[in-house]
């Protein structure tokens, strides 16, 4: 099955270094938070866009292959501001799994990419920018575990979601960044 | 300024006469940290290709001016981009043709020595991955011990020699390279040698190379003798060549022994190496010269670039042979192991014939440094 991504780049029978000079320079076309996909071919492709993205604060998200291609998701600036949480009713990452099991459901806000490449099994995937033409897929008489990387995608979700009336919202922190647990993906 | 091609084979040379050389290494930080091209004598800058992309001003005070500066990288593209931004801030550049791949498949043929009635010794130096793989010449005939996959080196330099290829050997099956042994036979019309009990899942002919079995390489004298030395895998046979040298495999290098575990666990044939290095190779001539199927460190290397040295100061110098109490020997060859070869699972499958990558693959495969001792 295929990732969604905002922009898509074709770096096939590239080699090194061209996929690294293209995605830099597709990047300036790319708004901050949103999703490139790179596909190449070059093997040596993967260590490289890691590594750089690391080093200019993109955030990488993972490779797969498909038919001989590498398809990289990376995220433009993935270190989200870090600003001032504003929803007050949160609990730590340690404490959500026995509260979901309790009939509760984990809401995962990042992008349906972040998701693929690693998330809580049995968590749903609404990204943030699609969740106000997706509230009739929530139950406002369940409880919801808002979760994102580091909390601030989250915190503006629960805002939106107590806005539309839901009550039982709660923000995950700090987030899947520093997520200890097993991750499934669905790549 | 000008941006001038550096070969591996000029590289090599560097190396073994120790000459000075500054190598801006623009690989990824993890791959640098994994494997570079050691010199005696060699300078380092790493700094990653993509970390250059907006500019190589920061870096150019790094770069001497009293030595060549060589860019390197996996294939050579990312280096001959860094050689131009760094030509056009007004300097003089090589970078290396290949980059580290060709690095990685280097071979340079040095002379052992000499061998009764005219024969000769020779050892491929693999600088780049460690290997060493040997030719015994006499009389127009070669034999062939532990050959690197690049079949065409040995091949040429056979024809060069003017010498047919009669036996082909592999010591042991090996799961940190890919043996170019079988190719070469099936080429040549050689007969190719494997250990039984290594090749006990392979999917092709050969001749079983067994304890004590002999040949004569040329009409005269020239002995190649197998000598069963189990230990870095259940079938490791080393070579006494011309009563003068011994090829130990991966059994016992310059500074090191052979570790236990590629081919199974560690505990299973450690009394076996142990009975190898300590009874087996203690009942040969201590004036056999040592020639391993690989070094580690290029402090390994003598003067001339061969790795090669007296079995009785090997007794004398390695720690592997010095330990005597047997359970610290236990734990020091299954302990503490270094990391196993990059693919070392699948690179025994492709020496099995159990599967034909590409050669693109092959070069994946075989990337990074060979792990085969213990220290």
């Amino acid at each position: 099955m295929s990732i969604k991504a905002d922009v898509n780049l074709d770096c096939k029978g590239l080699a090194c270094p061209m996929p690294i000079v293209k995605t830099k320079k597709a990047m300036n076309d790319v708004e901050d938070g949103q999703i490139l996909e790179v596909q190449a071919t070059d093997k040596g492709s993967i260590a490289d866009l890691k590594a750089w993205s690391e080093s200019v604060g993109h955030q990488y998200l993972g490779t797969k292959e498909e038919d001989g291609v590498l398809l990289h998701y990376i995220r433009k600036s993935g270190d989200d501001l870090d600003s001032e949480k504003k929803f007050e009713n949160t609990i730590t990452n340690e404490e959500i799994i026995d509260r979901a099991t309790n009939g509760g459901i984990i809401l995962d806000v990042r992008e349906e990419a972040e998701y693929a490449f690693g998330h809580i099994e049995g968590s749903k995937s609404i990204p943030m920018g699609e969740l106000e033409g997706r509230l009739d897929e929530l139950d406002k008489d369940q409880e919801i575990y808002v979760i994102c990387r580091t909390g601030t995608r989250s915190d503006l979700a629960a805002q939106k979601l107590a806005e539309k009336g839901f009550t039982k919202v709660v923000n995950v922190l700090p987030g899947m960044s520093s997520w200890n647990g097993d991750l499934a993906k669905k790549i | 300024m000008t941006i001038i091609k550096m070969t591996a084979a000029q590289v090599a040379r560097k190396l073994i006469e120790k000459q000075p050389l500054f190598i801006l290494d623009v690989r990824n930080t993890d791959a640098y940290d994994d494997w570079k091209i050691e010199g005696h004598n060699f300078e380092y800058l790493n700094i990653p290709y993509f970390d250059l992309l907006d500019g190589v001003e920061e870096i150019i005070p790094k770069l001497p001016t009293d030595k060549d500066v060589l860019v390197v990288c996996a294939k050579e593209g990312s280096s001959v981009m860094v050689a131009e931004m760094v030509a056009e801030a007004g300097r003089d550049v090589f970078y290396l043709e290949g980059g580290m791949k060709s690095w990685s498949s280097y071979l340079e043929p040095i002379k052992v020595g000499d061998l009764t009635g005219g024969g000769e010794l020779y050892q491929f130096v693999r600088l780049g991955k460690g290997c060493l793989s040997y030719m015994v010449i006499s009389e127009g005939e070669a034999a062939i011990i532990d050959a690197v996959r690049f079949t065409e080196v040995f091949t040429n330099f056979a024809k060069e020699k003017n010498v047919e290829i009669k036996h082909v050997f592999d010591t042991h099956l090996h799961a940190d390279h890919i043996s170019g042994g079988r190719h070469i036979a099936e080429a040549t019309g050689a007969t190719y040698y494997l250990p039984p009990k290594d090749a006990e899942e392979v999917v092709f002919d050969y001749t079983p190379l067994e304890d004590g079995l002999t040949v004569k390489v040329g009409a005269s004298q020239i002995e190649v003798g197998a000598l069963y030395s189990p230990g870095h895998t259940i079938g490791s046979t080393s070579f006494v060549v011309d009563n003068k040298y011994l090829l130990t495999g991966d059994i016992l290098f310059i500074d090191s022994i052979g570790r236990p575990d590629l081919a199974g666990l560690a505990e299973d044939w450690v009394g076996d190496l142990r009975e190898t290095l300590y009874r087996r190779y203690r009942e040969l001539a201590e004036d056999l010269i040592v020639l391993p199927a690989h070094f580690m460190i290029i402090e390994e290397l003598n003067e001339d670039g061969t790795v090669a040295k007296r079995l009785g100061n090997l007794f004398a110098e390695n720690h592997g042979l010095n330990i005597e109490s047997e359970e610290e020997f236990r734990r020091t060859v299954t302990d503490n192991l270094p990391p196993q070869p990059n693919a070392y699972q699948q690179i025994r499958q492709v020496n099995m014939g159990k599967i034909t990558p590409d050669n693109e693959e092959q070069t994946e495969m075989e990337i990074g440094p060979n792990r085969c001792a213990v220290r």
